[in-house]
């Protein structure tokens, strides 16, 4: 009996993902726990494992196709020994479209249909439709100036423009039959450009920065922490071992974490339900890839040793910019640290990456001019500064926290007791 | 006294009179000032009267026929008084509709010559005596235009007509020679030549209807010389003689080439030149002219707060439906209704009565090549269409271009019978941006001449399914 393989949910929130390449080939026999495809999900790539075992008939969605339903059929498994060709039982769960319908058919004379959001149908010319298909825009994203808010071809043109063009759309006047002042509406005058297609990643991206700067109550406490003590730990410390190459980075994690749990009403997350106060400090870490940034996580870091705080994170970012963490490697997370040390920053603000309560932002280690006993004196300083949401983290707290993380950076050996 | 109003409009043409109306809807006190007719040129010597006089030559045109749908009339004559009268006749009848409308509408007319006087403010005189002043919170000119004349080629109102009179001959020409094959010339021509005059036509551009696709014009030409009619193009008028009831012409041809034609009498159709002259835009700072033409933005707004100017005033295309459209806009714009936009010009078609008719919009293949684009182009002749066969009118073409990255409808050119009554499909395709797709997935019915604008546009992209 055939046997039917859909597109598999990833992660509890996944709908759709990008069906990126096939591993097996039909024809080719299949083993439980063989890779046999790559699935690219807004955050990362992941690999589809065979279940059964038999021999893979038909690949139904090619590689390469995005927007590929969870739970439609991708490709048909038959058994050994069985004809080629047959018909696939029903898949058990219960598949939402016929077989096809999932692929998109590329064909230029039939406009894409509009992507809908919540339902609600957007009105678009045709030609407004497939502008914006060729372009790879969104519709979705776009404000009509046609009548009754249709999105009309030049709606298209000034979004691929740049969006900046002033609408040819009358600006209301105020009064009926009032002389409104004389306009005449300035054209585009951008400069050429490349149109680069944004991804899965980026757009995911887009949307989650969006929604924590639009929803999330964001403050800022920026302290100072004299770093020279820390530096000369992590000096002593990668001497005893040639293997270990403890960072900054590592250190400010391992003391981030030890402050949560001395400040625990710093580790905590909205939700409608109640405040969540975490029990244990799952560090996430940003990490730039090409794509885009991903936070891969340091789960425990409290209990963990630098050395394999140092090690995890090292594997961590070496695969996320290999697009290959598995998705409970980045997803969850109870705060999270940014660092642009290396690049000289010395103070940023970091977006908080919800639902998580705040982000410790890290600028970069530099001799500065303290003044220490009534005298000028110079130490390294590095400026943290978190970010919080003030719906669960109060400016006391955010104090008391960025206090406590202070003395562990200052006083390294305290981390210790 | 002067008198206040929210909107006055002097002129009382298409544009002006229906920029009243709109006004109205809206709610105001509106003026209108109009020195001759209300519905100006169009509607009282331009459009309707010559439609009116193009229906008797068509019916003149199938009685001379009547043997090929099977039945014959004997003595035709041509009695031109009663065909003048007609034509006439309509144009008092729509005349009255108007002054109808107007009344309905609460618009108060003032039937004299009306110019600014300073920002906001109209004078309006009879006969050289003052008759009202007007106050007006917003002005829109409407004030039109008329026939160019050619310095040396004057028309006399006898020997060289302009439209005027042309339109109300009282004896035939047995000879006539058109000069300008823009829309006004050549309908005078196709109506003249149908009625059995010796009709000659000369046109300083290379191809008559210069304004419409090259192939159209061909076709047109072919057409028109098949009728009889002799054409030529790239040529010029240098010189008209007047005998005591005949014209000696002066034609230069291409090459260098002279020829003198004699005609009982000649059109002057060489283009139109805005009525800006003698309504006060001195009195007022800041509007400009070009080109004798009042200068104004996508809003109709000339600079000058308060002030617009729409229609034939403003500039080409010199099209009734064009002006209405401004008028429309230009009032929506000053009430402050929102979501307007200005007018595209790529989506007001044009049409002319000659036979066979031409109608158009958009670009032409030329000009759509010259933008640059890649196109592709369909075509499908009357002949392929059963409608067209059975009413005996299998001369014509209809022509679509498109853009062959987007599938927008960049153009649409027809030739042949009731063309003018099938453009506007295809303008509101355009309207809508509609793209091939659309246009190939409705339905026509069948019979119709329609359906060749379904085929035509199969047939830019090879699915043609008739020929």
């Amino acid at each position: 009996m055939p046997i039917t393989i859909t597109m598999p949910a990833l992660s509890p929130t996944m709908t759709e993902g990008k069906l990126a390449k096939w591993l097996k080939q039909a024809g080719d026999k299949v083993a439980p726990g063989d890779v046999i495809a790559e699935i690219e999900t807004d955050k990362a790539t992941m690999e589809v494992e065979a279940v059964d075992e038999g021999v893979l008939d038909q690949i139904l969605v090619q590689a390469g196709t995005e927007h590929v339903a969870v739970n439609s059929p991708i490709a048909v498994l038959r058994g050994e020994g069985e004809a080629p060709g047959a018909k696939a039982a029903p898949a058990a769960a219960p598949v939402p479209a016929p077989q096809l319908a999932a692929k998109p058919a590329p064909v230029a004379s039939v406009p894409s249909p509009a992507p809908s959001h919540g339902g609600d149908r957007v009105f678009a010319s045709p030609l407004a439709r497939r502008l914006a298909a060729q372009a790879g825009i969104d519709l979705a994203g776009i404000k009509g100036s046609g009548p009754q808010g249709r999105i009309v071809k030049h709606d298209i043109e000034v979004a691929v423009a740049g969006g900046k063009v002033a609408s040819k759309a009358a600006p209301a006047a105020a009064t009926a039959m009032a002389p409104p002042a004389p306009q005449i509406v300035p054209t585009a005058g951008f400069p050429p450009f490349e149109l680069v297609p944004a991804s899965t990643m980026r757009k995911t991206i887009a949307r989650r920065l969006t929604e924590a700067k639009q929803t999330v109550p964001h403050f800022y406490l920026a302290v100072d922490c004299e770093i020279d003590k820390l530096l000369a730990l992590r000096k002593e410390l990668n001497a005893g071992d040639e293997k270990l190459k403890i960072s900054v980075n590592d250190m400010i994690v391992k003391a981030s974490a030890i402050a949560l749990m001395r400040v625990p009403a710093a580790n905590a997350a909205w939700t409608e339900e109640g405040i969540r106060l975490y029990k244990s400090a799952d560090i996430s870490v940003a990490v730039a890839t090409d794509g885009g940034l991903i936070t891969p996580i340091i789960r425990g870091a409290e209990g963990k040793g630098l050395a394999k705080i140092a090690a995890e994170t090292k594997d961590l970012a070496a695969r996320a910019r290999a697009g290959k963490l598995k998705l409970d490697e980045f997803q969850g997370g109870t705060f999270s640290i940014s660092n642009l040390g290396m690049y000289g920053i010395r103070a940023f603000s970091a977006v908080i990456n919800p639902p998580q309560g705040a982000i410790l932002a890290v600028g970069a280690g530099e001799p500065r001019p303290v003044v220490k006993g009534g005298a000028l004196a110079i130490a390294t300083v590095v400026t943290l500064t978190l970010s919080s949401d003030h719906r669960v983290v109060d400016g006391a707290v955010g104090a008391e926290f960025l206090k406590a993380l202070k003395a562990l950076i200052e006083e390294p050996m305290t981390m210790l007791l | 006294m002067a008198e206040n109003f929210d909107l006055a409009v002097l002129g009382g043409g298409p544009g002006g009179y229906v920029a009243a109306i709109r006004a109205a809807q809206l709610g105001g006190k509106i003026a209108v000032v109009e020195r001759e007719h209300l519905g100006g040129i169009c509607l009282n010597w331009g459009c309707i009267p010559t439609k009116a006089l193009l229906r008797s030559a068509e019916v003149l045109h199938l009685a001379q026929h009547a043997k090929e749908f099977g039945f014959s009339v004997e003595g035709i004559k041509v009695d031109l008084a009663k065909m003048v009268e007609r034509s006439r006749k309509v144009s008092a009848q729509l005349n009255a509709g108007v002054k109808h409308l107007m009344k309905k509408h609460k618009i108060a007319v003032f039937e004299g010559q009306g110019r600014l006087d300073g920002p906001g403010k109209i004078a309006v005189s009879k006969d050289g005596k003052p008759l009202a002043d007007l106050i007006a919170k917003n002005v829109i000119l409407a004030t039109g235009a008329r026939a160019r004349a050619l310095p040396g080629l004057e028309p006399d109102g006898k020997l060289i007509w302009t439209y005027k009179e042309a339109m109300v001959p009282t004896v035939m020409p047995k000879s006539l020679l058109v000069v300008g094959s823009g829309a006004i010339g050549i309908e005078f021509a196709s109506f003249y030549r149908d009625l059995g005059v010796a009709v000659t036509v000369v046109e300083v551009m290379d191809r008559v209807l210069p304004v419409e696709d090259e192939e159209i014009s061909a076709l047109a030409r072919k057409s028109f010389e098949k009728q009889g009619m002799k054409v030529h193009t790239s040529a010029t008028v240098k010189a008209l003689r007047k005998s005591s009831d005949n014209v000696a012409a002066t034609v230069e041809l291409g090459g260098g080439k002279t020829v003198e034609i004699v005609v009982d009498r000649v059109i002057m159709a060489v283009g139109i030149v805005g009525n800006v002259e003698n309504i006060g835009l001195e009195t007022v700072k800041g509007v400009k002219v070009e080109k004798t033409h009042v200068v104004t933005n996508e809003w109709l707004e000339t600079g000058v707060p308060g002030l617009y100017a729409i229609g034939d005033l403003v500039g080409p295309p010199w099209l009734a439906h064009k002006a209405m459209h401004e008028g429309v806009i230009a009032v929506e714009r000053i009430a402050g209704i929102k979501g307007l936009h200005p007018m595209n010009a790529a989506n007001i078609p044009g049409c002319t009565y000659c036979r066979p008719q031409v109608a158009s919009v958009g670009l032409t293949e030329a000009k759509a090549k010259a933008s640059g684009r890649q196109v592709k182009v369909g075509k499908f002749p009357f002949v392929g269409n059963g409608k067209a066969i059975a009413l005996g009118e299998t001369e014509g073409m209809i022509k679509t271009v498109f853009d062959a990255k987007t599938g927008e409808l960049l153009g649409a050119h027809m030739i042949g019978a009731e063309v003018t009554e099938l453009i506007q499909g295809y303008v509101v395709a355009k309207s809508l941006e509609t793209t091939e797709a659309e246009l190939m997935h409705t339905v026509f019915p069948h019979p119709t001449l329609s359906e060749m604008m379904h085929e035509s546009v199969l047939d830019a992209y090879g699915k043609a399914l008739h020929f």
